[in-house]
């Protein structure tokens, strides 16, 4: 009698994670099937797979896959390398690194819509902006950022606001390492990058995992950014899936084809979350 | 020349040290700028050369509190944010309880399951739910949001607080039970007290979390249930340059969560790698 208590205790997450999977899912897959256009309510009906056609022969397909894939694989770089940098930098002590470390890891609590709009107009705004103002002093062209290097610009604003999430991560990692074995390892006289490679980074494995996985997630599905900067512009420049799918649902009023979006983003994103929660899976392990 | 064993060590700490410095300037630097822009007229806001020294000003925040009711939008972030933190909490307490001490052959995997939901694209379901938000008439208001991130959160306040009670003997669950303790007294006495840690950096991730959304809220809401993410993605949409405004409300809404995150960054790491790194 005691274990049903226990199994009742656990019904309502899994019950209502169950529900909140599943309901919203089911629906996008049968709407992928339907003609169901906002304006056009009155025409309905099975259409077997023309929605997917229709979203898939879209020429902004390949494009935005792509930016997507720029995307998320630009910010980790850049964070993880960064990261692993700083983290390194400050296992150093001294005096006033607890206010070093606390102005380093503010950018991450920034909400995405304020980060988006402080950089876009405060510092790549092409007449006004701090980027265009250092670059006259310099006498180099000015650029305009947000019109000309879109994708790049997004991966700015993204990179500043997640590097401190990776050096969080790695400093943490990095106060359970063994010092006993790096002062060994000085005595034998390994050098900076010999330490690096074979204690350093061994050790930070399981951090760096956890680090790419997250941000993985968030960044596939990145939207406030490309919402309040370029709009996905110019062109398809700056748009990545999600965009394409809002665009489609939101904007061109068209859920039947959205969803075929969407059951083609549920399929992306299940297939580097497969690889990657059985990285994690492993480094969890226990 | 040569530099001596001390003094070459001495280098390298002055340098590392300079080093911090400078990427810590560079890295606070906007957020330094957006607080001194919020001070300034519209006018100094776009001056260039970029003003550092001027005489501030409060006329934003009082225009930013008149136009655009602030309190409002403050109001339903704290709203939403806290509820939809207590409602998952709610539902994981018992779940992970039940779980790290009766674990059955499939735990780990409804453990596994339930972080993969959260790989599930959110503009995938976006017409579903909006649609589902519409038939019941709850768009734009906080109850929807404050389901839609309590789900969002589950997952994680899950793993956390699974991992967390994992660490509790369970000697001293039996003993309690020895002494005819129920499963109520027993959460509420012995796992409570001992977790509380855990469950106070699951509810400060879940806060931090909500607080940032910038999906759900912009796109299910408009006027009554706006949070300060939808506020100021409504800042954008004029071409204006009303950069001083602009801060200002950013400033605003900022301010709370990014002094919240600094008192609570140890716990903070713990949640967002789900115990994993330590």
């Amino acid at each position: 009698m005691k274990i049903n208590v226990y199994k009742v205790l656990q019904a309502p997450s899994i019950i209502l994670l169950l529900l909140w999977m599943i309901v919203p899912l089911g629906m996008t897959i049968y709407f992928s099937f339907q003609r169901y256009h906002l304006l056009y309510p009155e025409r309905s009906g099975f259409v077997g797979l023309s929605n997917y056609d229709f979203f898939l022969t879209d020429p902004a397909l390949g494009v935005s896959v792509l930016n997507t894939l720029t995307l998320v694989g630009g910010v980790i770089l850049i964070t993880v390398i960064l990261g692993l940098g700083i983290s390194l930098l400050l296992q150093e002590a001294f005096r006033g690194r607890g206010i070093i470390r606390i102005l380093l890891i503010s950018p991450f609590f920034i909400m995405p819509t304020v980060n988006a709009l402080i950089w876009k107009n405060m510092f790549m705004n092409p007449i006004y902006g701090l980027f265009a103002y250092v670059s006259g002093i310099f006498g180099l062209p000015v650029v305009n950022w947000i019109a000309e290097l879109p994708l790049l610009s997004i991966i700015i604003m993204l990179s500043w606001q997640w590097t401190p999430f990776a050096l969080l991560i790695f400093m943490t990692s990095l106060q359970s390492m063994d010092q006993e074995q790096v002062e060994a390892a000085e005595i034998e006289g390994a050098g900076f990058w010999s330490k690096f490679r074979y204690l350093t980074l061994p050790h930070l494995g399981r951090a760096i995992g956890v680090v790419v996985m997250i941000q993985a997630i968030f960044h596939l599905g990145v939207f406030a950014e490309i919402y309040v900067t370029t709009g996905g512009g110019p062109g398809h420049e700056s748009t990545n899936t999600t965009w394409l799918i809002f665009k489609q649902a939101l904007l061109g009023f068209d859920v039947g084809v959205a969803s075929a979006g969407g059951v083609f983003a549920i399929i992306i994103a299940n297939i580097i979350a497969f690889f990657l929660i059985k990285t994690v899976a492993k480094g969890m392990g226990k | 020349m040569i530099i001596g064993y001390r003094n070459m060590k001495r280098i390298k700490h002055q340098t590392t040290v300079l080093a911090c410095c400078v990427l810590a300037a560079i890295f606070f630097f906007p957020i330094f700028w957006m607080v001194l822009t919020s001070f300034k007229t519209e006018l100094q806001a776009i001056q260039s050369p970029p003003l550092f020294l001027f005489e501030p000003t409060l006329e934003n925040f009082s225009i930013i509190q008149e136009n655009s009711d602030y309190t409002k939008y403050a109001l339903n972030s704290i709203i939403t944010s806290l509820g939809a933190t207590l409602l998952a909490l709610v539902i994981a307490v018992p779940s992970a309880y039940s779980m790290a001490f009766f674990p059955g052959r499939y735990t780990k995997d409804i453990l596994l399951w339930m972080l993969s939901t959260k790989m599930l694209p959110a503009v995938a379901v976006l017409m579903p739910i909006y649609l589902m938000a519409q038939w019941l008439n709850l768009l734009d208001t906080r109850i929807v949001l404050i389901f839609i991130l309590a789900m969002m959160n589950l997952p994680i306040i899950m793993w956390l607080l699974f991992a967390y009670f994992k660490e509790i003997p369970s000697e001293i669950l039996e003993a309690s039970r020895m002494d005819g303790a129920t499963t109520i007294e027993e959460i509420r006495y012995i796992v409570l007290p001992l977790a509380w840690g855990g469950i106070a950096s699951a509810a400060l991730l879940s806060i931090v979390l909500c607080w940032n959304e910038a999906f759900w809220t912009i796109l299910l809401t408009a006027g009554d249930a706006g949070t300060l993410t939808a506020l100021v993605a409504s800042y954008a949409m004029p071409e204006g340059l009303f950069w001083a405004k602009l801060s200002a409300a950013s400033t605003l809404a900022c301010a709370p969560i990014v002094v919240f995150g600094w008192f609570c960054q140890k716990q903070l790491v713990q949640g967002l790698t789900f115990g994993a790194v330590k």
